[in-house]
């Protein structure tokens, strides 16, 4: 709050708009926490939408794993702007001495600490009622998570910010989104089941080239054109 | 060949200009287009010899191909005039997006219902997560979710941008899709289906190929213009509300 005078660099500005979008989201707690509840639920239905008995709950873990993350994340990628409506507040955003690119990186890593906090506690509920052993796996596992979650969050936020501006909102978002998540299931879905059935990690690094390199190319691709989708 | 009519090839200025100067009932690049294709299917149907093991399904192919190849061209149009259009800002380059979309999006559509016409008879199936397949059925939900977005907006302006930017990163998603999905496959060996091994076609076959294709190609060319002439119109209309609220 000192420094206001001079505008704040680029990483800067992001970091101080994903703070005051993470002190919104921690007041108020309200899409976090249905997020959240949304995930457990998925978990509980998806375990009962198949014979137990029949597919071992391992072969079921990637898929419901990435099911869920996806939704929940779209849960949160639609927040991220509409919030900014009330009290026209983007208008604000825009008028501030911050770069257009500080926003999108902003509200990028707001939206990731959502997605990741859900994950967070997904991960090891489904260890929990899945009786799925994640020993050692866990932490390269919770590394896909990652990944995957950049991937999604750079995408999810463009398009959210697109989306909000339109007369389909909540039906758009996931529209235009899902397609742009396929690569990111098939492989981060692809490399879990690989994880979890104790697999060489050699085998699932084809899987994570493509993972690494969809963040790669959206994060950039993304970042260039949010300037394009605000209205001045 | 048909002659072009009054219309002509680009006879729009004097559309521009007059109301009356409307445009003929009937365009020539349409009817030039469906003769095309008439001619191309007739070839297709009596001239052009049965595959040796496929039999008479095997002429889909003459539809499926070239619908295929001018989705292609469709879509890298709609990511090309994309680019140029974040650029230039010019609402035409915007308007052949959208009709080029449209019209690929149709044409996708033909391929993903002949591609089970014919899979069934030879694959078996109706349907197989092959990576192809499950390309083009990609392709047709990035431009299905295209042309949705465009009907979310009305502003013409912020229509055109975030629609371009969307054509943009379409292209950037497809070769992702495609890695994915290859790999998909090649780690789960599909049941074995008789895929048809490529044949190098014999000079018959290729000639109507090619034949069919070209009568596509002029399908394309067609409907864009006729679709791009929409757009025009119906942007034209709403400067003209706009103007008449203001007077």
């Amino acid at each position: 709050m000192r420094e206001l005078a001079v505008p704040p660099g680029t990483l800067r500005a992001a970091w101080l708009i994903a703070r005051k979008d993470l002190a919104i989201e921690f007041r108020t707690r309200t899409a976090f926490f249905s997020a959240l509840v949304f995930a457990l639920l998925a978990l509980t239905i998806f375990y009962f939408a198949w014979d137990a008995t029949a597919v071992a709950a391992i072969d079921l873990a990637p898929g419901v794993l990435w099911v869920i993350f996806t939704f929940s994340g779209l849960l949160g990628l639609q927040r991220s702007f509409s919030v900014e409506q009330a009290d026209r507040a983007m208008d604000a955003l825009l008028a501030a001495p911050v770069e257009r690119e500080s926003i999108y990186l902003g509200k990028a890593l707001g939206n990731l600490c959502f997605v990741v906090g859900v994950q967070a506690i997904t991960l090891p509920a489904l260890a929990l009622f899945y009786n799925v052993p994640l020993g050692e796996v866990a932490l390269p596992l919770a590394g896909i998570a990652f990944l995957a979650a950049i991937g999604i969050v750079a995408v999810g936020t463009l398009f959210a910010s697109m989306a909000v501006n339109t007369r389909l909102a909540e039906l758009l978002l996931p529209m235009l989104s899902l397609p742009f998540f396929v690569p990111i299931v098939i492989a981060a879905a692809g490399t879990t089941a690989r994880l979890l059935a104790g697999r060489p990690a050699a085998e699932a690094w084809p899987w994570l080239r493509i993972l690494l390199g969809f963040d790669l190319v959206f994060v950039v691709a993304c970042a260039l054109a949010f300037p394009y989708t605000l209205d001045e | 060949m048909t002659p072009l009519n009054a219309e002509g090839a680009l006879g729009r200025p004097a559309r521009a200009e007059t109301a009356q100067g409307r445009p003929a009932l009937v365009d020539g690049w349409l009817v030039a287009a469906a003769l095309a294709v008439i001619a191309a299917y007739v070839r297709v149907i009596y001239f052009t010899p049965a595959e040796a093991t496929q039999g008479l399904v095997q002429k889909v192919y003459y539809l499926h191909l070239p619908a295929a190849l001018n989705a292609y061209i469709a879509f890298a149009v709609v990511a090309v005039t994309s680019i140029v259009y974040l650029w230039l800002k010019d609402p035409r380059v915007d308007r052949v997006a959208e009709s080029s979309a449209e019209v690929g999006l149709l044409f996708t559509t033909v391929v993903l219902t002949t591609g089970p016409i014919w899979g069934k008879p030879i694959w078996g199936t109706w349907w197989t997560w092959d990576a192809r397949l499950t390309l083009t059925l990609f392709l047709w939900f990035i431009y299905a979710g295209y042309l949705v977005l465009r009907g979310a907006i009305v502003e013409t302006d912020t229509r055109a941008r975030y629609s371009a930017v969307l054509g943009v990163l379409g292209a950037l998603l497809i070769p992702f899709i495609h890695m994915s999905v290859y790999l998909f496959r090649t780690l789960h060996p599909m049941p074995i289906v008789l895929k048809p091994e490529r044949p190098s076609l014999p000079g018959e076959m290729l000639t109507t190929l090619l034949f069919s294709f070209g009568a596509f190609l002029l399908v394309y060319i067609a409907l864009l213009r006729v679709r791009y002439r929409y757009a025009e119109d119906r942007d034209r209309l709403a400067t003209l509300d706009w103007e008449g609220e203001g007077h």
